[in-house]
Order: structure tokens, then C-alpha cells, then sequence
């Protein structure tokens, strides 16, 4: 049976091209990427880095889950969900999720809805350093 | 009985530790544990709401926790 999905949780630099690699077919229309990166800003404060941490094992079937139900839910071929974890500096990169599908609409949904669920449901948290402290992302009301 | 605690971004910090063995007395709901978690962790009173899961998945409160169950908790979480 084919492979549908590419689920990582890992602490080296995320691969776009093994993204786009796993979900490319000749049946497909197009892919789309989501490519997060690590902003120099938040709320007009200057960000230096993030750390990124994952309940790993959850965090990895919670990812499952996402890219089982977009395959349920849009008519896509394949979806990769790649998280890095640890210290990553401005620019770098976090997230991607690359979809592939017969007609763009499916994949371009698709990862939308990838990207939203991932930031409601999957264990994973960031801290972001400024130059005056650190501070949990959405921990403190 | 005792089952075995995680404990991820702030509220790792706040207990001062990621994992740890935590006694109860018979197995209970799981929101019965959080009131008792946070009267024997009175930090966690200074964050947002946070979640439980239990071995590896997301509890509602009447989930019956017991013996030898890894419970972890989840503060509001902030990938992508």
C-alpha cells in the first residue's frame, strides 16, 4: 500500500525538498507548501530566537490524526507534516506541510486546515527570547 | 497507586521538574486530580488553563485516572 503521509518531529533543520519529494506525483496538479518561519517580532517586541518543545510521542500522533483527517476531508494525494524542535534562530525554519493533489483547491484547503489544527491541538510549545527575558508562548492569561 | 506525571513548557518550569511519580489514593476523575494537582502545585494556579492527556492522548474530566497511568500536563500549546 502506498504512503499517504510523512509525519517528523525532529531536532535537525527541516528538508522542503524531502517534503515536496514525499507528496509529488504524476497524477497531481500541483503542490502546496506551508513553510513557517521564525518572525524578528512579536507585539512590536524584537524577538532573537525560539525554543521549540514537543511532547514527542503525542505530539507525533496528534500530527497523524491531522494528516489522516485532511485525507478524509479534501481529495488529496499525499501530506507531509514536519515540526523541528530546539533553539531556532530568525528566518529559520519550524513547520512545513506540503500537500499535493489532483486540482489545487483540495491541497491549498488542505493545508490550511493542516496548519490551523496543528497550532489548536499538537503538543508542542515555544518559548520566545527577547533581549530582556524569555517568555512561554500563550502560558499566562 | 501511583502514576507518573509530565509536565511540558510553563508548567515544567513551574514545578522545577518534567517528570515525576505522584501517589493517589484510588483511581479518580480527571477533574478531581487537576483540582488536586493544583492544590499540591499551587504555581499552576498563574497560567492559563491546561489540558491533561492521558497515555499519549487528550482527557475529558471524566476520565477515570489509575494505577501506573502516565498523565501529562498540557499547557495551552503554541507550535507551528
Amino acid at each position: 500500500m502506498i504512503e499517504r503521509t510523512s509525519i517528523k518531529i525532529t531536532s535537525d533543520t527541516l528538508n522542503l525538498q524531502d517534503c515536496t519529494n514525499f507528496v509529488d506525483d504524476a497524477s497531481c496538479g500541483g503542490v502546496v507548501l506551508f513553510v513557517g518561519t521564525v518572525r524578528n517580532s512579536t507585539k512590536n517586541k524584537t524577538v532573537n530566537l525560539l525554543e521549540f518543545s514537543a511532547y514527542e510521542p503525542m505530539a507525533v500522533k496528534e500530527l497523524q490524526k491531522i494528516a489522516d483527517k485532511a485525507l478524509t476531508l479534501f481529495p488529496i494525494y499525499k501530506i507531509a507534516i514536519h515540526h523541528a524542535v530546539g533553539k531556532l534562530k530568525i528566518g529559520e525554519v519550524p513547520v512545513i506541510i506540503a500537500v499535493s493533489s489532483a486540482h489545487r483547491k483540495a491541497a491549498f484547503e488542505a493545508c490550511e486546515f493542516a496548519i490551523d489544527t496543528l497550532k489548536e491541538t499538537v503538543p508542542i510549545w515555544k518559548k520566545e527570547y527577547f533581549d530582556d527575558g524569555e517568555i512561554w508562548v500563550n502560558s499566562h492569561p | 497507586m501511583t502514576i507518573q506525571l509530565l509536565f511540558f513548557g510553563i508548567t515544567a518550569d513551574l514545578v522545577g521538574d518534567n517528570s515525576l511519580d505522584y501517589k493517589i489514593d484510588k483511581p479518580i476523575s480527571i477533574q478531581k486530580f487537576k483540582e488536586q494537582l493544583v492544590s499540591d502545585y499551587k504555581v499552576l494556579k498563574n497560567i492559563n488553563e491546561f489540558v491533561i492527556a492521558v497515555n499519549e492522548e487528550y482527557a475529558n474530566d471524566e476520565l477515570i485516572i489509575k494505577d501506573g497511568d502516565v498523565v501529562a500536563i498540557i499547557p495551552p500549546v503554541s507550535g507551528g
